[in-house]
């Protein structure tokens, strides 16, 4: 920055104005101006959901989308996430109140022997922060805590993660301990993690590979949008 | 200087490191979600014969059985508090193999991320992971490691954290980053930025470079990256034979043992000193690397052309070391 800049008074700012200032605040993860932001267009009369798509998901989308082409990184990520999370604590018992439309369900953890979830807590930011809701079973899951949840909680897509050449395989024995069930096709499943690529997501009968958080939200919104449509005609 | 590495850098234009640890234990029947270190207390015999397949394939230096072998990892595991002594074995087994071959051996003691993010980002702490590193370190100097060997590392505080603990256990060491995000580490640090971070180091490594991330081809515009700032450190390169693929319920990587021959003198001609492979690296290959090395002429430093041309497409177009990166979408427009 050439010149030093006046400290910015949200609330002076018009409604357009504050969502651009809120998509720069996200970028840089300033968690209090999100907060903030967020109250200031509540009491402006804003509907929860349209501070949460207009503003929140706007936001995390241009990161997600600069985190895609390299130029934010992990760390910059997760500030802009924890921005948006402060964001959503002031929102969602709001967005309850007022039965919100909900994009999708996701339950998402890291296979049986890998206690990786730095990626695994992006996907799992992302896709909060792109409206859906997000069952994270954390580390090291077993087939059977995948199956557990899958049907406490009903959810749209599987998501599984694995940052290790020794636990990548795993994420097979969990599909096709579905497979086995019968209960493969009634989710999406999705994985990610470093060593994976698309075409060992397809070889171990997954519906898509994701190599990052950004890439996972695009998919997620994509198969879903594509089974309601199936759910619609069918 | 007293230090068989230090040694062998000093008398030798290249060394070859060895190959992959977890591919091969998988084709000895390592389950997958199981921990490799428990192995040195249970089939101590199978991590001899890793070691063993190494050096007869000709590595000068193979890692100790103990990447994830720190107590963070080892938690999973419910073996926290074996972390010195599963790190421990693992050097005695592979002190062991080294004294019983006739030509001079390194035993690198591997020490991997703790899979935790540090602080203020995350939950770990600077004075927390050197604990961590430290604790493993002393049990890789027990076992009669040569040096300590981190790898795979996304974040340049936990590269300083394993510095300071091998500072502390008296250990020297080497320690490889991994670029697998746009030529860059998962935390955004360029190769660049690497070459800088490490002479800023109150204890320096012998050697550093890059390891693992996506394929050969990137590892060597990594290594190019070192090159560049001048530094007269020896680096080191141990890229993955190819990318992973799925076959037969199996994770076979792509890359045959001719390329990583390639991959192997164009990482010579490149500046690297220490040359291995990562994942997907068996003992067929590194037979072909050291072949490689021994009847070939050091060449001049490669291009990015060549290195695409010979070993396939980079996985992003820029890795973050030139002024052509792309730009941020959002400016800043407060005062941080």
């Amino acid at each position: 920055m050439s010149e030093e800049e006046d400290d910015i008074i949200l609330s002076e700012l018009d409604d357009e104005e504050l969502v651009q200032q809120m998509f720069d605040d996200l970028y840089d993860g300033l968690k209090e101006e999100i907060e903030e932001g967020v109250n200031i267009l509540l009491e402006r009369g804003w509907e929860p959901y349209r501070v949460l798509t207009e503003a929140l998901v706007g936001g995390m989308t241009i990161v997600g989308k600069d985190f895609r082409d390299g130029i934010l990184f992990v760390p910059e990520v997760l500030l802009a996430a924890n921005a948006m999370k402060g964001g959503m604590a002031i929102l969602k018992p709001l967005l309850a109140e007022t039965g919100a439309p909900r994009v999708g369900k996701m339950v998402i953890g890291t296979v049986k022997g890998d206690i990786h979830d730095i990626g695994k807590n992006l996907v799992s930011m992302m896709m909060e922060g792109a409206g859906f809701e997000v069952v994270d079973l954390g580390i090291n899951n077993p087939v059977e805590s995948y199956l557990e949840a899958l049907e406490s909680e009903g959810p749209d897509i599987l998501g599984m993660s694995a940052l290790l050449t020794t636990t990548m395989p795993y994420m097979k024995v969990v599909i096709d301990t579905m497979v086995e069930q019968g209960i493969r096709d009634d989710y999406i499943v999705l994985v990610g993690g470093a060593p994976l690529n698309e075409e060992f997501g397809k070889a171990i009968g997954a519906d898509a590979y994701c190599r990052d958080a950004a890439v996972a939200v695009e998919t997620a919104k994509e198969f879903v949008g594509r089974k309601h449509n199936q759910g619609v005609t069918a | 200087m007293t230090n068989a590495l230090a040694r062998m850098i000093a008398a030798r234009e290249w060394i070859l490191a060895d190959g992959a640890t977890g591919t091969n234990l998988f084709n000895m029947g390592l389950e997958s979600g199981e921990a490799p270190e428990m192995w040195n207390d249970w089939h101590p015999d199978r991590i001899t014969k890793l070691y063993r397949m190494a050096v007869d394939a000709g590595s000068d230096l193979f890692l100790t059985n103990s990447f994830g072998g720190n107590a963070a990892r080892l938690k999973l595991h419910g073996a926290q508090k074996r972390a010195r002594e599963l790190s421990r074995i693992a050097a005695e087994l592979g002190r062991e193999v080294a004294d019983r071959t006739d030509r001079d051996i390194v035993v690198a003691g591997s020490v991997g991320p703790t899979g935790e993010i540090m602080a203020p980002m995350g939950a770990l702490t600077h004075e927390l992971a050197v604990e961590i590193f430290h604790e493993q370190a002393e049990g890789l100097k027990e076992g009669g490691a040569d040096v300590c060997w981190l790898e795979t590392i996304s974040a340049p505080e936990e590269y300083k954290a394993a510095a300071e603990a091998f500072r502390l256990a008296g250990m020297p060491w080497c320690g490889t980053m991994s670029f697998d995000t746009a030529g860059r580490t998962m935390m955004g640090m360029t190769s660049s930025d690497m070459a800088h971070m490490v002479e800023t180091l109150d204890h320096a490594p012998l050697a550093y470079g890059a390891n693992c991330g996506v394929g050969a081809s990137d590892l060597l515009r990594t290594v190019l990256g070192f090159v560049a700032q001048g530094s007269e450190r020896p680096i080191v390169a141990k890229g993955n034979a190819g990318i992973p693929k799925y076959v037969d319920g199996h994770i076979h990587y792509d890359g045959t043992p001719e390329l990583m021959a390639e991959y192997a003198c164009l990482a010579r001609d490149a500046g690297a000193t220490i040359i291995g492979g990562c994942c997907g690296t068996m003992p067929e290959h590194l037979t072909k690397m050291r072949a490689a090395l021994e009847t070939r002429d050091r060449g001049p430093r490669p291009t990015l052309e060549q290195i695409t041309q010979t070993l396939g497409a980079f996985s992003s177009a820029v890795d973050g070391t030139g002024d052509d990166s792309p730009q941020p979408s959002r400016r800043s427009r407060r005062r941080r």
